[in-house]
């Protein structure tokens, strides 16, 4: 047992030499309070010393005041962190818990077993590499078991212990306890376990949980500490493939340029040949510099710095990877996604992945279905609510390094950030990138944008107007369009109801269609921008974050928000397709201004007033405006 | 076979992964620097992230002004061995309300002094990140602390609404004003900190070995008697006993336990043999139920 060891008294040298030999284990328990989950936990604690004597004061007088164990020691209650949880008798959070023995030091990740609180375990599998399912013999496998092993095999766990709880209260029936495991492999067979170890265990009386029990003379494994202590794990990441995510480019000086991170997987030698993934340069290993001298070998999960042979651009997010052996590189993949936040997933809307170091804009294209957590059933949805679980390509900004998460479960795992509350909302581990973007270069055309806008005497620019329905967005567009082109320049306008005819006319007018209706369009002004070619754009766009989305898709400079600002009553009043008056006798839902919001542009590089100046008037307006930003002129581009 | 990595250099990396990505993500990054035994292996986790180079950030000690003398010469011979950028705050409202612990007592003096005074140094120089050396297993309250924990723009800490945390993917995105407290070494115990003192040979402060130092007993806690401002009580008179700190802070908050433990191994022994937890030296905890909690919530550390 854990520091029973006379060597402390003894020779505490002696000791102190043999648990520098120690490793580390994370694992995380699954279960409900019922099935004892705390109890097991908190006799782990117990049993390897490491309640002290004043918290034992503390464990005894909480258990007397609001135990569950008949005024005996209940160890649940040394598990219960936050007070409002206490008293809710209920714990809500991932809590971490430390506990060692003489060849091991172990982290359990406790966390709650219920399904609203899926992504509470998903955290805590996130880290761990062994989960401990309890049952309670008395139930065998229930929905929950069969949730908590999806979850856990979904966060790539591959040892599974089932410690099958409270053998005392079946009076240790040999015959229950295979009935229950014989169920669990079966099920357990499409989840992709290297390892399934069962136990038969009474965490409260002790039964094989240290030592072997005498009540279970027909069991002949290891007590649920012997396996924990002999478990291995540590060689699953080491025999993959060199990564080392750089965190940091270290340069102290001009002659000194390291690239920092953790070695996430395989190992490295001074003269390995390295390449870097996104850039496709090569260069070899020089030196494996730490602050404890330069090694001869690094191995998965140390923190090094390395030099290389050759001066290479090597920034923060890059992955340096073996030559012979690359990580894929895409900017679209399949992956499977943890909702982990109230406000539900929107396809199409952009958010920020975070994938080690590598940070994009990415969107949610197409969510190919959700399953249910708990028969493991794939269901038709269209977006994710909080702890729901789904399959979905993703499309990213820039193109990530990464392996499928199943290959290498260190690489090709993924967080969502909102773009504008910053909360993590969400999980990702990638199955497979779509688009072979390895193999393939992003071509560099010769003629490029800057080329082509050269020969027209233009710098190529989207012009976005944006304004109530009625306020004259197409009307100002048309005569700025007549203008331009009477100036020789070369210009295409792309019309909100135009486009609804034809490329958008799949999409109808819920909040994830008009996401993907203005995707498109700017989509559509980033090819004619890059075409060289001036693109007028006009659409009511009336929220922020749309407009917004469609700025983003091109250079800063490139976009130009025209604000066609006529107030509502005079839109109303013109009313020339009659659609105000529909609106407003509620046959039309979500009509801008009448029933749903129009977020005025705060900072639009052009605003018209159109109630004081007539249509023309506006138009030489903006075209003088254009002319101010250089539009207009012979623009000299780095072609 | 190559063998694997043991369970402080486990831990040590990943908390070299932590320092890193903070000095990675942030703009103005700090780490407090408490003097005590975790604030030393935390900078010495810091110096093995950037070798060669020195850590891109400063150390920013908050001193109440009530620490024990050593701890002060301590702080500033390791800024002059290491020469490392060391900003001393001290709240001068509170000095000039004349604020300490024998006057209005422990929970007043914490808050102003240590609480607020924390607050104060981080509004001043607009730190958007601080590292803080609290580990999950100090405290019940802290086991469910996350590694980057976020903080408002008044400093306050929400329990109920912390981003989770996955593999070791950290979401650093904060608005202006907003910061977070990274704790590297959250997964350390008590025990491995002083393995890896052990270890690693890292300088600490001379208190947390044993030496005949003058003490007083008051409300069953040894409390050392470190300068002339500590008022005695009739009849209380200081004894010279063998005594050693287990955590350090403001003198007349700190106990002493009695001990004949002198080098590293000695401490270590006398720590696994008896058996109390380390934060019952500290006064700030016996307050109320669930003080630390409270306390978190208020910005403390």
């Amino acid at each position: 047992m854990a520091h029973k060891s006379d060597l402390i008294a003894d020779d505490i040298l002696g000791y102190l030499k043999a648990q520098e030999e120690k490793s580390l284990l994370l694992f995380i328990t699954c279960g409900s309070v019922d099935d004892g989950k705390s109890t097991l936990i908190g006799r782990l604690l117990w049993d390897s010393k490491l309640i002290f004597e004043d918290q034992l004061a503390a464990l005894e007088s909480d258990s007397r005041k609001v135990g569950t164990q008949g005024g005996e020691i209940d160890f649940a209650l040394l598990l219960d962190g936050l007070q409002a949880e206490r008293e809710q008798g209920i714990t809500i959070d991932v809590a971490y818990r430390f506990f060692s023995t003489d060849k091991r030091k172990f982290i359990v990740a406790d966390t709650p077993g219920h399904e609203q609180y899926t992504r509470n375990m998903a955290t805590g599998a996130s880290t761990a590499d062994v989960a401990v399912i309890l049952i309670d013999a008395r139930k065998g496998i229930l929905t929950q078991t069969r949730r908590h092993s999806f979850i856990t095999s979904l966060l790539g766990i591959k040892h599974i212990v089932l410690a099958v709880n409270k053998m005392d209260l079946i009076d240790y029936d040999q015959s229950k306890f295979d009935e229950i495991v014989a169920a669990y492999q079966e099920f357990a067979a499409q989840l992709n376990y290297s390892s399934i170890t069962a136990i038969p265990l009474s965490a409260l009386r002790g039964d094989n949980m240290i030592e072997a029990s005498a009540n279970t003379p027909w069991y002949s494994g290891p007590t649920l500490l012997a396996h924990l202590e002999t478990v291995q794990v540590e060689q699953d990441a080491i025999n993959k493939p060199f990564r080392l995510p750089v965190q940091w480019v270290n340069r102290p000086n001009l002659d000194f340029r390291g690239f920092s991170g953790t070695v996430s997987s395989g190992r490295v030698k001074p003269g390995d040949e390295i390449v870097v993934t996104a850039s496709g340069q090569t260069s070899k290993v020089k030196d494996i510099v730490t602050f404890d001298g330069n090694l001869d070998e690094a191995i998965a999960g140390q923190a090094i710095t390395l030099t290389l042979e050759d001066e290479i651009d090597i920034s923060r997010g890059d992955v340096l990877a073996p030559v012979d052996a690359k990580p894929d590189f895409a900017d679209q993949f399949e992956a499977r996604i943890i909702w982990m936040h109230e406000d539900h997933l929107l396809p199409g809307r952009p958010y920020i992945i975070k994938m080690g170091g590598q940070v994009t804009n990415a969107q949610i294209s197409d969510l190919k279905y959700k399953v249910n957590v708990n028969t493991l059933e794939h269901v038709a949805g269209k977006t994710l609510e909080l702890n729901e679980v789904g399959i979905a390509n993703i499309s990213t900004d820039k193109a990530l390094a990464f392996d499928p998460y199943d290959d290498n479960r260190h690489s090709g795992r993924f967080i969502i950030i909102d773009r504008f509350t910053n909360a993590t909302v969400g999980a990702g581990m990638v199955n497979h990138s779509l688009r072979r973007a390895t193999n393939i270069k992003w071509q560099e055309m010769d003629i490029n944008k800057g080329a082509r806008a050269y020969q027209k005497g233009q710098k190529s620019v989207v012009l976005w107007f944006t304004g109530l329905s009625g306020a004259g967005k197409s009307t100002v567009a048309n005569l700025v369009e007549k203008k331009l082109h009477a100036l020789g320049k070369h210009t295409y306008t792309l019309d909100g109801d135009n486009v609804r005819h034809g490329l958008n006319k799949d999409l109808g007018f819920t909040d994830a269609d008009r996401v993907e209706n203005i995707r498109r369009v700017g989509e559509t002004a980033k090819l004619f921008v890059d075409a060289g070619v001036i693109t007028l754009v006009s659409f009511i766009s009336p929220f922020r974050s749309e407009r917004q989305l469609a700025r983003s898709l091109v250079e800063k400079d490139e976009f130009i928000e025209v604000f066609i600002d006529t107030p509502l009553e005079v839109c109303e009043q013109r009313d020339v397709k009659g659609l105000y008056k529909k609106a407003r006798a509620g046959e039309i839902a979500n009509f801008t201004g009448i029933s749903s919001p129009y977020e005025r542009p705060e900072n639009a590089e052009i605003v018209v007033n159109t109630t004081d100046q007539s249509a023309e008037e506006a138009a030489e307006q903006i075209v003088a405006k254009l002319e101010e930003f250089g539009v207009l002129g012979a623009w000299y581009p780095d072609i | 076979m190559q063998p694997n990595l043991t369970h402080l250099r486990q831990l040590e990396a990943e908390s070299i992964h932590i320092i890193r990505e903070v000095a990675a993500s942030f703009e103005r990054p700090v780490m407090l620097y408490s003097i005590g035994k975790d604030s030393s292996v935390l900078l010495h986790l810091a110096r093995k992230a950037f070798y060669p180079a020195p850590p891109p950030f400063p150390l920013i000690h908050v001193d109440t002004t009530w620490k024990f003398r050593e701890m002060i010469e301590f702080r500033d011979r390791m800024a002059a061995e290491y020469g490392f950028d060391l900003i001393v705050h001290i709240n001068q409202d509170g000095v000039e309300r004349g604020i300490g612990p024998f006057t209005h007592g422990s929970s007043l003096h914490t808050d102003v002094m240590k609480t607020e005074s924390l607050k104060q140094a981080l509004n001043k120089y607009k730190f958007d990140a601080a590292f803080g050396g609290a580990r999950r297993d100090e405290e019940k309250a802290r086991a469910k602390e996350r590694v980057f924990s976020f903080r408002t723009e008044t400093h306050r800490w929400d329990p109920k609404n912390q981003r989770p945390e996955l593999w070791d993917i950290y979401n650093a995105r904060i608005n202006k004003g907003e910061s977070i407290r990274a704790f590297p070494i959250s997964n350390w115990t008590e025990l491995d900190i002083w393995q890896y003192i052990y270890l690693e040979q890292i300088p600490i402060v001379p208190l947390y070995y044993s030496a005949k130092r003058p003490v007083v007993e008051r409300d069953g806690m040894l409390i050392m008697v470190d300068d002339d401002r500590m008022p005695l009580n009739p009849g209380e008179k200081p004894e010279m006993k063998s005594v050693r700190f287990r955590t350090l802070g403001c003198y007349p908050l700190t106990g002493a336990v009695e001990s004949e433990a002198a080098t590293l191994p000695d401490i270590i022994q006398e720590m696994l043999l008896t058996r109390s937890s380390e934060r019952q030296g500290r006064m700030i905890d016996h307050d109320q139920a669930g003080s630390m909690e409270k306390k978190k919530q208020e910005g403390y550390f």
